[in-house]
């Protein structure tokens, strides 16, 4: 039983600038799902010919001869080199970029904040080329030592060994420029995220003579959660995309190589970038095939992402 | 604008076509500013064919496109010729062989640039976008493919086909190797392992390079051909121009790169390759006598080049490559500009035209295969009613 009664809305009420507001914030939401099947529908229609007369397994094959006769190829290297590429970038960028957020909202000065925050973002604006040449030419030489330090004291460790003694052009390095790449993502957004802590929380936490890790630990965290998983989808959801810097930085070799340390490694994306420009028709069509591919796997991560986080809400405590 | 647009392009560095299109642009834009007050270094040139007769002037534009490989050569016969002759405008766009053929066949080019001559069924269909006439195959860019190293101690170093197979099937994983000492007797060979590099894009100096291993070494080798590399091991590069700044920042490295790329190049040094006759280094004058002594396919003006990489001629080098243009023997619309394709293409095939691409790091035709080439362009020529 409410205390107030809104008034009944009749038909006639409703004016046209409503009307037409809703309409145009419709067809807006309406556009981007066309949008979205159009892009499904081309890669489909463009990845069929090069699908039906591949000879290989395109799950299994790990060749790239789309234009040889007969064509053979698959996505079984690209799809592990995407998903292992943006692994490491993830375990690399999360930590960091939820620690420099954590630290810009609860402990840093506030000048200092403001300037760090804006730092921050300001690495979201360097032109992805930018990153490629700074970390082929000026950052590999200089993580090669520590490269040849993880395999040589760390080697036991089956993906850290390296037996070919190369250390350039390696997974590991792409995953640190893609790291800092999305660096930034993660940070802004949790960021955003940990502003939007209730105060209440917060303050009675402190209250009850919680201490500050005690309570980010028991305010902060658990109310963020959700949206810093949102941040980490979207970071992972840019390192799965990243084009030019990885085609730059890996050997771009056509195997399954887990040792992150030795040249090797290769993406769908930088794969596109690499091949097309001397691709015949039929290499198109499997290079959009692999487009087709990348699509699917970053539709699967967002939605497995929100999947989460709307799970996760109901345990959240925040609501 | 246009003379600033043409300085400014003159003083590219070879490989801004093979790389990306954006950097390309902003370097020509940078450059142009400060290239204002700088005279065209394209008027001696321009002057120099003039004089000779090389160069008759036809207004108006065409467009083309193609192979990257011989964008450079084509670059610079553009700037020479523009400077020449400023009523005229010739757009050459690296989009790729592939590309470039596509372009043609569909008319929306005048003429089109590819690393491998146009045959079977893409000629027959070139028949009809020549309205009824045949298109050719004209060889008119030759270049060589260079097997560069970076080892500090080693000012030369002398390679045989089977070794060089070995080297990039990752066979040969070092550089203290027996076939490599056996070779190299008096070089301080390191105990290091040799960084290979390929390219990792699709190329076309791929292609040549794996054909070349093929027919020289096919014990060794026995990868597929073709644009995609396919041998084990070795770590990628995208284009040529980062296979060479590859090799210049890692020691104990090899790669492979087209010629231009030896022009001041830092810390890589080519490989002389042993054939049996002697080392011969990669220079444009070697490479230019394979291409004159490989057997070719000529008809009504149609010229297909078969190297013969198993050369044994005294100084000819081996890895030996030639880019075509495929143009219409006739029946090119007039919007297309026949005439100016006509005399740029004459243009190009002169002493003057061939004599430009030994100064940038291509291989200048010489001997019976240039003269089947001018044979080429005078078909064209009478197409045009020229």
């Amino acid at each position: 039983m409410s205390l107030f009664t809104p008034p009944r809305i009749t038909g006639s009420s409703v004016r046209p600038g409503d009307r037409n507001f809703r309409f145009t914030t419709t067809a807006a939401g309406i556009g981007v799902l066309g949008v979205l099947a159009a892009i499904a529908a081309f890669l489909i229609w463009q990845s069929i010919p090069a699908l039906q007369n591949n000879t290989g397994n395109v799950f299994t094959n790990q060749q790239w001869l789309p234009d040889a006769d007969p064509p053979e190829w698959g996505i079984a290297v690209l799809i592990f080199g995407t998903l292992w590429t943006s692994l490491i970038a993830m375990v690399l960028a999360v930590p960091i970029g939820i620690g420099t957020a954590l630290f810009i909202t609860f402990y840093a000065p506030r000048r200092i904040a403001r300037t760090l925050g804006f730092v921050v973002d300001l690495l979201a604006a360097v032109p992805s080329i930018i990153f490629g040449l700074w970390g082929l030419y000026y950052f590999m030489p200089q993580i090669v030592p520590a490269a040849q330090w993880l395999s040589s004291y760390l080697g036991w460790i089956p993906f850290f060994s390296n037996d070919l003694d190369l250390y350039t052009k390696s997974i590991l390095i792409a995953g640190f420029v893609l790291a800092i790449m999305i660096l930034p993502t993660v940070s802004a957004i949790s960021r955003e995220v940990f502003w939007q802590v209730p105060k209440g929380h917060i303050e009675a936490s402190l209250a009850l003579g919680a201490t500050r890790w005690e309570m980010i630990r028991m305010a902060v965290l658990p109310f963020s959660r959700p949206g810093m998983i949102s941040a980490a989808m979207l970071g992972l959801g840019r390192a799965l995309g990243e084009t030019i810097a990885v085609a730059l930085i890996l050997s771009a070799v056509f195997e399954i190589n887990w040792q992150i340390t030795e040249p090797s490694g290769n993406s769908i994306a930088a794969n596109i970038a690499l091949k097309w420009g001397e691709a015949a028709s039929n290499g198109r069509s499997a290079l959009i095939a692999t487009g087709m591919a990348l699509f699917f796997i970053t539709l699967v991560v967002n939605m497995t992402a929100r999947w989460v986080v709307n799970r996760r809400r109901d345990f959240s405590g925040a609501n | 604008m246009p003379s600033a647009h043409q300085a400014s392009r003159r003083y590219q560095p070879r490989g801004v076509a093979v790389s990306g299109v954006g950097l390309a642009l902003s370097g020509l834009v940078l450059s142009a500013c400060g290239s204002s007050t700088t005279v065209n270094p394209a008027i001696p040139a321009a002057e120099a064919a003039m004089a000779a007769g090389d160069i008759t002037c036809i207004d108006g534009r065409i467009q083309a496109a193609g192979s990257s490989a011989q964008a450079n050569a084509i670059t610079e016969w553009v700037n020479v010729y523009q400077t020449a002759c400023p009523q005229s405008t010739i757009d050459y766009q690296p989009v790729g062989s592939g590309a470039g053929v596509e372009a043609f066949l569909s008319a929306q080019v005048s003429f089109g640039g590819t690393d491998a001559a146009v045959e079977g069924e893409d000629l027959d269909n070139a028949f009809e976008r020549c309205e009824g006439n045949p298109a050719i195959n004209i060889p008119l860019v030759g270049g060589a493919i260079a097997v560069v190293y970076h080892l500090d101690d080693v000012d030369s170093l002398v390679l045989d086909p089977s070794t060089i197979a070995g080297i990039f099937s990752s066979e040969i994983t070092r550089w203290n190797d027996p076939a490599i000492v056996a070779l190299n007797p008096d070089a301080a060979l390191p105990d290091a392992a040799i960084a290979q590099f390929h390219r990792s894009d699709s190329s076309g100096t791929t292609a040549n390079f794996s054909d070349y291993l093929e027919a020289t070494a096919p014990d060794d080798w026995d990868y597929d051909t073709g644009k995609e590399w396919t041998a084990p091991g070795g770590q990628g590069a995208r284009g040529s121009d980062q296979v060479s700044a590859s090799v210049a920042q890692t020691p104990n490295s090899i790669g492979y790169v087209e010629l231009s790329y030896l022009i001041d190049a830092i810390n890589t040094k080519p490989v002389s390759i042993d054939q049996g006759a002697g080392p011969v280094e990669p220079t444009a004058q070697n490479a230019s006598i394979t291409l004159s002594t490989s057997p070719s396919f000529t008809e009504d003006g149609n010229i297909v080049l078969d190297i013969d990489y198993t050369t044994t001629v005294p100084d000819a080098y081996p890895i030996s490559i030639v880019t075509y243009e495929i143009v219409c023997t006739a029946g090119l619309s007039d919007n297309q500009n026949p005439a100016l394709v006509a005399e740029f293409l004459t243009f190009a095939a002169s002493d003057s035209g061939q004599e430009l691409l030994g100064q940038i790091g291509y291989v200048p035709l010489s001997g019976g295969l240039l003269a089947d080439v001018r044979a080429s362009v005078g078909v064209v020529m009478q197409g045009a009613g020229r």
